[in-house]
Parts: structure tokens; sequence; C-alpha cells
């Protein structure tokens, strides 16, 4: 148990690797998340990781030192009121709406097939109720 | 018609009109660049902002009275970091006039400006925007990019691009002249 918690603590707080802050993070100038950015503020950035892994900082430490300079539209996450409120909202709101409409449609298939005729077919005329038993009862035999 | 129709109309309708907003909220600032055109001068944004390598904050307001010529920057600009040797020189030329060059350092490590700072022995007032919403309020998409400010705090000229010395000779000197 001990040794699991000395393996979980020094598990969190490893140095960091360029790749593993890249992708949480944003280039500020190009909107784009950093590892696919190319540009002069993107190299900044990265610079700034480098240095900060070079000096044994952990992903959380690199990642306010970003915020510190850049403000924390840095991190890869969407603002937290205004337009970037959407992102959270729009798919908790259809995730309700479809829930919602299983909910209804559920229900609705449940009372059909309480209320519903049989699901049988339609009632056969008797000379093709007696050609179907005749052709039944060849495969019988 | 059915709940059901009425409520995918509406989640269409609401979805179509966010789509609208997202788009038109990103939409460039333009009102700045019209209001100089037409030879207007319109009341220069104004936003807190901490000082470049020392403590506190300042804003626009704190520069009342004199002429500020207000310069986008950034340390991993080139064409920005090529004018500051000519906007240290329009410092120290309108300094004594009431006037002064305030830089303001956009979406930088302040250690990498700081660089700058010291390398061009800077002594004009530099704040940050670090998160470029200042510089948003200024509609700003080329950097470097100067605004002039008149000693009542309105913009009167605009540079989205590089300035020089011809186009800082032609647009000071009036400013200068004019009382607070």
């Amino acid at each position: 148990m001990k040794l699991l918690a000395l393996l979980l603590v020094a598990f969190a707080a490893a140095p960091a690797s360029l790749p593993d802050v890249e992708d949480e993070v944003m280039c500020v100038e190009c909107g784009t998340v950093l590892n696919i950015s190319n540009s002069p503020v993107a190299d900044q950035e990265r610079a700034l990781i480098r240095r900060q892994i070079a000096q044994g900082r952990d992903k959380e430490e690199i990642k306010a030192a970003l915020v510190e300079e850049y403000g924390p539209g840095v991190l890869a996450m969407p603002d937290e009121g205004g337009f970037g409120l959407a992102a959270y909202l729009v798919p908790a709101l259809l995730a309700l709406l479809a829930a919602g409409g299983l909910a209804v449609a559920a229900r609705r298939w449940r009372r059909r097939g309480d209320d519903g005729p049989p699901a049988t077919g339609p009632e056969l005329e008797p000379a093709d109720d007696r050609r179907l038993d005749a052709e039944l009862a060849a495969y019988d035999r | 018609m059915r709940f059901g129709s009425w409520a995918v109309i509406a989640t269409l309708v609401a979805l179509v009109g966010l789509l609208s907003y997202g788009v038109a909220s990103k939409r460039t600032d333009t009102s700045i660049d019209e209001a100089v055109a037409a030879g207007q001068r319109i009341e220069a944004p104004e936003m807190d902002l901490p000082v470049l390598g020392q403590p506190g904050e300042r804003t626009l307001s704190d520069y009342r009275g004199k002429v500020v010529v207000l310069n986008f920057w950034a340390s991993w600009c080139k064409p920005c970091t090529e004018e500051l040797p000519l906007l240290e020189r329009t410092q120290k030329r309108i300094a004594p006039q009431d006037a002064t060059v305030l830089g303001i350092n956009y979406k930088d490590v302040s250690g990498d400006a700081l660089g700058f700072v010291r390398r061009f022995r800077l002594t004009f007032p530099t704040l940050r925007d670090r998160d470029g919403a200042f510089a948003e309020l200024y509609g700003s998409r080329a950097f470097p990019e100067t605004f002039v400010i008149d000693r009542r705090g309105r913009i009167a000229a605009q540079r989205r691009g590089p300035v020089d010395q011809r186009w800082l000779d032609r647009t000071l000197p009036p400013l200068l002249a004019e009382p607070a």
C-alpha cells in the first residue's frame, strides 16, 4: 500500500514532456491547439514549455506558468462565460433533448403495444387459407 | 403540428442563432478605422493593465493631458521589434512636449519582452496586454499597430502596420501643438 502511494506521488510529480503539454494548450495568436500550430508565438510558447521542463516542473506547474504569461485563454478549454459557455451548454441541451425524445418515443411504442391490434397479419381468404395449410402439410411430410 | 416537430424546429432555430452569434462576435471591430478615415476623433478604449517589469497597473487615463503614441508590440513579432528603436527616438523627441510613447506588449512572455526593453534601452513605459483583450478593443489584426491619442483621450490617428519617420513627422506636430 505504501509502495503504491509512493508510486502515485512519484507519477504525479513526474516532469512533463513537450507533447504531453502541447496538446492541452492553445497557440494564443492562431486559435489552434499548440501541437498543430506553427507561428512565431507558438514557437515562443514551446520555448517557454521547454525551459519549464528543464527546471523540472510538472504539467500543472507549466500550465500555470503559461496562464501567468498569456492569461487563461491559453488553456485548451472553452471560456466559462460568454460565447464559450455554449461549448458546455449546447451538448448538455442536445443530450437532454435526445433523452426527452427517446422517453417520449418509448412511451408511444409501449402504448401502441398495449392498445394496438395483435401482431398478426390480415385475415386470409378461405381459399388462400386452405392453400397455405396444404403447402405447410407438404413440408411436414 | 405535434409537440415533437415544434421541438425539432425550435432546436434548429436555436442552433442557427447560436452559429450566427458566434460568427458575428468573431468579426473584427472596424469602428476606429471608419472614424479616423472620416476625420472624427472617438474616445480611446481603456483598460487597467499591468506594467511590464514593475508591480502595479496603469490605464490610458493616467496619461490624460499628454499626446500618447500607443504602440502594440510583441517580442515574437519581427516588424514590431524592428520599429522599437524609432519609437525610442520619438520618445526622446516628444517627451519634453508633454507627450509619450506608450508600449502595449501583446500576448508575450514578460522575460522575452524585457529582453528587448534592455537591448534597445527603451525609456518609454510599457503595459502588458497578456491575453489580447485590450488589442481587441482597438480592432487590432496586424501587428505592429500604432494609435495616436490626443490630449483629451481621443484617437486622432492610426497605423495598422509598421510606422516610419515620415508618418510620425506628419502626424505628431499638429497634435503636439493642440492645447490640453
